[in-house]
């Protein structure tokens, strides 16, 4: 099958590669790249480990075509970090509140948090449970992840961060 | 002292060790993306190999064209069992002492059985070769229902053994039956079951499931042909056990193999096992001189590699009617699938099943486990538990619910009768066990107090008696469970591994700066141990957490151990690591009193550092010891500060806990909400307060979605109905209710830090606690017993049969 | 898991668009989301040899209201309807049930347009669709034409398309003010279609139904306008029995499949419970 051209803004860097059209965008991003953060978990669209930001919008890069990504500008967990590489907010909201355990489906909870946190800044328990809904996680409970939002949330916002009582 | 010292309190804290909750080191690398998975190794050159799967659950395989997959670019090769047994590889042998076949040989005996492996170029050209690959099959009748596997016109499933009349655990009964395997007193226990004044029987079904971790199982095999060397990354619980397999089935030397097990994404026993996939890519990559990875897809992980329970236990109690229990009686009928490839340790078939008298002192039981064959996915892995003993805490602890039901007691008031006491430990149990230490009364009553139980049983009251007025359409139930786990295997005299002894392992060294490097046997999939290992050191030698690196899952580099599953690591490598550490703490004691001209004897350890007892000026840190260890020991000693330990461990460790779920159910539609979980565990001492709460908000998320939903079933004709996430219920945030922790600390007595294992608890006391509340909610309207998962439809039927619905 | 071969083609205007579907005939396929499309396309059930991506036709996109009716583009996607303020104002209940569609992330690449229009009877708009008269505008290699939703679909996967033709837009009346709308749909988690699910649009007037329209989501190979169900509240004041049997004319004319989600008895029970659910719901909000 004849390849495509594509090429796309990630994680701030502009790539190019040549691609089947059937490739998808989540082997795009890790065979092509080499960015291995962005995992698979379910190839169903229903784990949300391969998510991504593109164009704004929380997508799962298993469903997703590399060619229909081109033109488009992409965020992974590996463009996360802030700028001068410490943890992001979220990042560290994760580490702080014991958001992750085994550690495959974070870089997707993080990068679906973040968005979640663009739209809705300060977000109410019900909220991160509804938003964070397209994300499977088999280790957490989920419990500690909204913690790590609410953390964030809070230090992204700049008031002080209470922990829900227990 | 001037203001800069630091005070007893900064010093220990600054060691970051037991107790402490320490964030943790893994979450660097995991939340940038940049931790490192199987399917993120890329090696030049490399193949991928995917599987030709059978449609059937029964059916001889005729012929197999791959012609026309030959032709498809990028496809290689065509692995069938006529490749493999040139090796001799067609079969390999299960951790159950049966065989299994890697690639079908003559006949396919469960859906989605691995037929051929195709390998090429990419993932991409690999499923399209296995799209054109034709393989001819004559259907053959399904055998599913595992009460109909001795039938006498039951279907022959396993011909390769048609005129075996003894497997690896004795006689068989049946062509179809596996083992039986017996414990107790059988004399002893009908007697009781004579004399009782009350008694009850219950067919108790704990259905088929599957530990399903986020990262499937997946393997990248490289072999060099100049050096005769097989390199394996994989998703492996247990590495080293690994290697051995692999030299004992491939008849390669065991130090020309290495096993590499890096971060892994979830195991939940999933990953303890050997399967068809890591064989056939390791004679891919020596067939084609070329590094092979497969890497499973998440259809093929839940119908093919691993399930877990599939028990169906009739469960009889004997009791007073004042409720004390004199008698248990199990026989379990065990559905294996069609080969036994359960994980449990050699000799225990049913895995630790006899536990199941649980948390009361029985004076005597009987317990009866055939396993049989059937068209199934082989497995019967321990599920986030350690060998078969979530089957056993069901089993017990719906029987006792059954009972106080009968009994018209309080579930929770039976329980404390009939408790082991304190001053019984350790305990004789009457199935062969010896109960470490527990405090059974203390956490019942605790969790009692906090929930406030007995106000929750009379707005119960007052709820069913709305609902039975017409007020209302929910029902209310309180899911009581006790739950006692066996952890740690194991003892030597007890358990081994292919002949190999379950113990665990430990190698520090310390380097001349005071930091170090610590390699256990274990192999973290998300426990954090990297964290937790370094916590039980710091308290131990004094040096803080920060300062050593623990490393595991390399078997070059790594000391043998059998691995991370049933709850054995803290038990039995965290054993390992605090004698391993204790070594390196008595070479230091000799050291520093070389060092401070004192006898050994005039020292006593003060946190991070040995002081001369009465002259508290006189004080050598441990970060100067090590570095005098290279430096200046004692004459007639060697340099260097490092210690081994492997840790064959006296007893198994028993954790326990009290648990209490508090259920609605709408009855017109089965829906269910959980209002309230509190999780009472005591594990003993406790490593990383931190990581234990989120070791129980883990075990009971999982624990909630097998009770309610979450399910391998097949239809008759052996088609997997539940085979992706749509239809296996994997609860999101949405679903999953709010979990309440709480703790007591009962140390184990025989454990050099006193820690007994958590992981598996939420899963083990969870799914009686589910099962309970949905039982007890509909408990009033006559039922005694209501099969799992509790979905919306199985509720909604039950209230139906129970007259609720119309 | 993988996708077979296919070629890609990516036309900016409708008519291009047309005009591909048609060269290509029945080998090529319209993307819109994707999000049913392609994990079918990754187990082999579907492979087309070429795929036509519509996110680059412009016509496809926006909300707009003429009049007394909205039109939407096909190519709207869930997440657009969900932070519509025209939508939020004038047809509530679609944002009612885009929520319940799927997740976070398919919402923000599913569309209206292939909701409505590939005919899995475990869509939800569907029925939304027929409740709130909604008409389908089809643009083929024969031209334009428009069909109403309560014509639109003949079975599972079968709709009025013809080869060729795709659904560009959808005008739905804007139900009057102050009318009453919900969306009952029993589900098992998040992600999943519905056990069963109902749809009620109604007005009152003096306490009482003055009208109604009935929708069912997944109770039979099409979604369904429960007619019957509809006239027997009208005219009530909705008290129990009338609802029992609104619910009951509601059952008789469903015909779920037994699937995992439950037998034929519980998703045809659950389906007259949500019907109760929604037109008491729906009452409660009409003013």
């Amino acid at each position: 099958m004849a390849k495509t051209h594509v090429t796309m803004k990630v994680d701030g860097a502009e790539v190019e590669g040549l691609v089947e059209p059937r490739t998808l965008l989540v082997h795009f991003i890790r065979e092509n790249l080499q960015l291995t953060g962005t995992h698979v978990g379910c190839e169903t669209t229903h784990c949300g480990a391969c998510t991504v930001d593109l164009d704004g919008m929380s997508v799962k890069s298993c469903t997703v075509f590399a060619v229909q990504a081109d033109g488009s500008e992409i965020t992974t967990i590996e463009g996360m970090a802030n700028p001068d590489g410490s943890l992001s907010a979220l990042q560290e909201g994760f580490r702080m509140m014991h958001g992750l355990q085994c550690g495959f489906c974070t870089p997707g909870m993080i990068m679906r948090a973040h968005r979640l946190l663009q739209e809705n800044p300060s977000p109410t328990e019900q909220d991160i449970r509804m938003g964070m809904s397209g994300n499977l996680c088999r280790c957490t409970g989920y419990q500690n992840i909204i913690r790590a939002i609410q953390y964030a949330a809070a230090k992204l916002n700049n008031v002080e961060f209470k922990e829900a009582a227990e | 002292m001037n203001d800069m010292t630091p005070t007893r309190e900064q010093r220990t804290a600054a060691l970051e060790g037991m107790g402490c909750k320490r964030k943790r080191v893994e979450d660097i690398r995991f939340t940038q993306g940049k931790g490192n998975y199987v399917d993120d190794v890329k090696l030049p050159g490399m193949l991928h190999g995917d599987f030709v799967r059978s449609p059937h659950a029964h059916a001889r395989v005729k012929a197999i064209k791959a012609d026309e997959a030959l032709k498809v670019p990028g496809v290689l090769a065509v692995i069938t069992a006529e490749t493999l047994k040139t090796v001799n590889l067609a079969w390999m042998p299960t951790l159950a002492g049966d065989v299994q076949m890697v690639l079908a040989d003559g006949k396919v005996l469960f859906q989605n059985q691995e037929v051929a492996f195709v390998v090429a170029t990419d993932r991409y050209a690999a499923d399209d070769g296995i799209n054109k690959v034709e393989v001819e099959y004559e259907p053959l009748p399904p055998l599913i229902d595992p009460f109909k596997a001795m039938d006498h016109n039951a279907p022959v499933l396993r011909e390769d053994l048609a005129d075996k009349t003894t497997g690896a655990h004795g006689p068989r009964k049946h062509h179809n039956h596996i083992f039986e395997w017996t414990v107790g007193d059988k004399d002893l226990t009908d007697a009781a079951f004579r004399k009782a004044e009350v008694t009850i029987k219950e067919m108790i079904s704990y259905h088929r499931t599957h530990p399903s971790p986020l990262e499937t199982c997946q393997c990248v095999c490289s072999f060099d042909k100049v050096k005769g060397e097989l390199t394996i990354w994989g998703t492996f619980q247990a590495p080293h056990v690994i290697r051995t397999v692999v030299s004992l089935i491939a008849k390669l030397p065991e130090q020309k193999i290495h096993v590499i097990a890096p971060d892994i994404g979830g195991g939940f026993g999933n990953k303890v096992g050997a399967y068809p996939g890591y064989i056939c890519a390791a004679v891919a990559s020596i067939v084609t001189g070329k590094p092979v990875k497969w890497v499973e897809d998440r259809i093929e992980n839940l119908t093919a590699t691993s399930f877990a329970r599939d028990y169906h236990m009739t469960t009889e109690v004997a009791a007073t009617k004042e409720g004390k229990v004199t008698g248990l009686r199990v026989h379990v009928l065990a559905d294996h699938g069609a080969f036994d490839a359960c994980a449990d340790p050699s000799k225990w078939p049913a895995g630790f099943f006899n536990i199941v008298t649980g948390s009361y002192d029985f004076p005597t039981a009987h317990l009866v486990v055939d396993g049989v064959y059937t068209n199934k996915a082989p497995g019967g892995v321990a599920y986030r538990c350690s060998f078969r003993v979530t089957e056993a805490a069901y089993c017990i602890e719906r029987a006792m619910d059954i009972l106080a039901q009968k009994l018209g007691m309080d579930p929770a008031e039976l329980r404390l009768k009939n408790f082991i006491k304190p001053e019984q430990f350790p305990y004789h149990s009457a199935l062969g066990w010896e109960y470490d230490s527990g405090d059974y009364h203390t956490a019942m009553r605790k969790m009692m107090e906090t929930t406030d139980y007995a106000a929750l049983r009379k707005e119960q009251a007052s709820r069913r008696a709305a609902f039975k007025r017409g007020e209302t359409r929910e029902i209310m139930g309180l899911g009581v469970s006790f739950f006692t786990e066996i952890v740690g295997a194991g003892p030597s005299k007890n358990c081994d591994i292919l002949g190999i002894a379950m113990f665990d392992s430990c190698e520090i060294r310390m380097h001349p700066t005071g930091a170090g490097i610590a390699r256990m046997g274990t192999k973290s999939q998300g426990q954090g141990h990297e964290t937790t290992w370094a916590q039980i050191i710091a308290t131990e030698i004094g040096i803080p957490a920060d300062n050593i690196q623990v490393e595991e899952g390399n078997t070059d580099t790594a000391p043998y151990g059998l691995g991370t599953y049933g709850s054995r690591s803290t038990p039995v490598a965290g054993a390992a690591i605090a004698m391993a550490a204790r070594k390196i703490k008595a070479k230091a004691q000799m050291i520093a009193a070389y060092k401070l001209e004192v006898h050994e004897d005039d020292l006593e350890f003060d946190i991070d550092g040995f002081r001369v007892k009465g002259l508290p000026e006189k004080f050598m840190s441990m970060k100067d010891i090590c570095w005098a260890a290279y430096n200046s020991v004692p004459p007639g000693m060697e340099p260097g500060l490092e210690a081994v330990s492997y840790y064959d461990p006296p007893n198994m460790t028993y954790p326990f806990g009290a648990y209490l779920c508090v259920m609605d159910i709408d009855v017109d539609t089965g829906v269910y909400k959980v209002r309230r979980f509190y999780a009472l565990d005591d594990c003993g001492t406790r490593i990383n307060p931190m990581i234990i709460e989120g070791q129980v908000h883990g075990g009971l998320t999982e624990a909630f979605a097998i009770a309610m939903g979450q399910e391998i079933r097949y239809d008759d004709t052996g088609n997997v109905v539940t085979g992706s996430f749509m239809d296996f219920f994997m609860p999101t945030a949405v679903e999953t209710p709010h979990w309440e922790t709480d703790f007591t600390v009962t140390p184990s007595p025989h454990h050099p830090i006193g820690a007994k294992g958590v992981g598996e608890s939420p899963n083990v006391g969870g799914v009686p606690a589910f099962s309970n509340a949905v039982n007890d909610a509909f408990s009033f309207l006559g039922s005694t017993h209501i099969q799992m998962p509790h979905d919306f439809w199985r509720n909604w039927k039950a209230a139906k049969n129970l007259g609720a619905v119309a | 898991m993988i996708p077979g071969p296919f070629s890609y083609h990516r036309p900016a205007s409708l008519a291009d668009a047309v005009k591909l579907l048609a060269d290509l005939g029945d080998d090529a396929r319209p993307l819109a989301g994707g999000h049913s499309l392609v994990p079918m396309m990754k187990l082999r059930l579907a492979t087309p040899a070429h795929l036509v991506d519509l996110h680059d036709v412009a016509d496809l996109k926006g909300i707009r209201h003429y009049g007394s009716t909205i039109v939407i583009g096909a190519m709207t996607t869930q997440h657009e309807l969900l932070v519509s303020g025209e939508i939020r104002q004038s047809l509530p209940i679609l944002q009612e049930a885009a929520a319940l569609i799927a997740d976070p992330q398919v919402r923000y690449r599913g569309t209206i347009g292939g909701n409505v229009a590939n005919g899995d009877p475990g869509n939800d708009m569907p029925a939304l669709m027929m409740v709130l008269g909604a008409n389908f505008r089809l643009s083929g290699p024969g031209g334009e034409r428009e069909v109403a939703a309560s014509e639109f679909y003949q079975g599972a996967y079968f709709t009025a398309l013809e080869p060729g033709e795709i659904l560009t837009s959808i005008s739905i009346p804007v139900p009057p003010a102050g009318h009453g709308y919900a969306y009952e749909k029993l589900k098992r988690k998040v992600g999943d279609y519905a056990t069963a699910a109902a749809a009620v649009v109604l007005t009152m007037a003096g306490g009482k139904v003055a009208t109604c329209a009935i929708g069912l989501t997944n109770l039979h190979e099409t979604p369904l306008l429960a007619t019957d169900a509809a006239n027997a509240v009208i005219g009530t004041s909705l008290d129990a029995a009338t609802l029992k049997q609104a619910a009951a004319a509601a059952e008789a004319i469903m015909a779920p499949a037994a699937d995992t989600r439950g037998p034929v008895e519980y998703r045809k029970h659950v389906g007259g419970i949500m019907v109760m659910r929604a037109l008491q719901r729906a009452a409660g909000r009409a003013v």
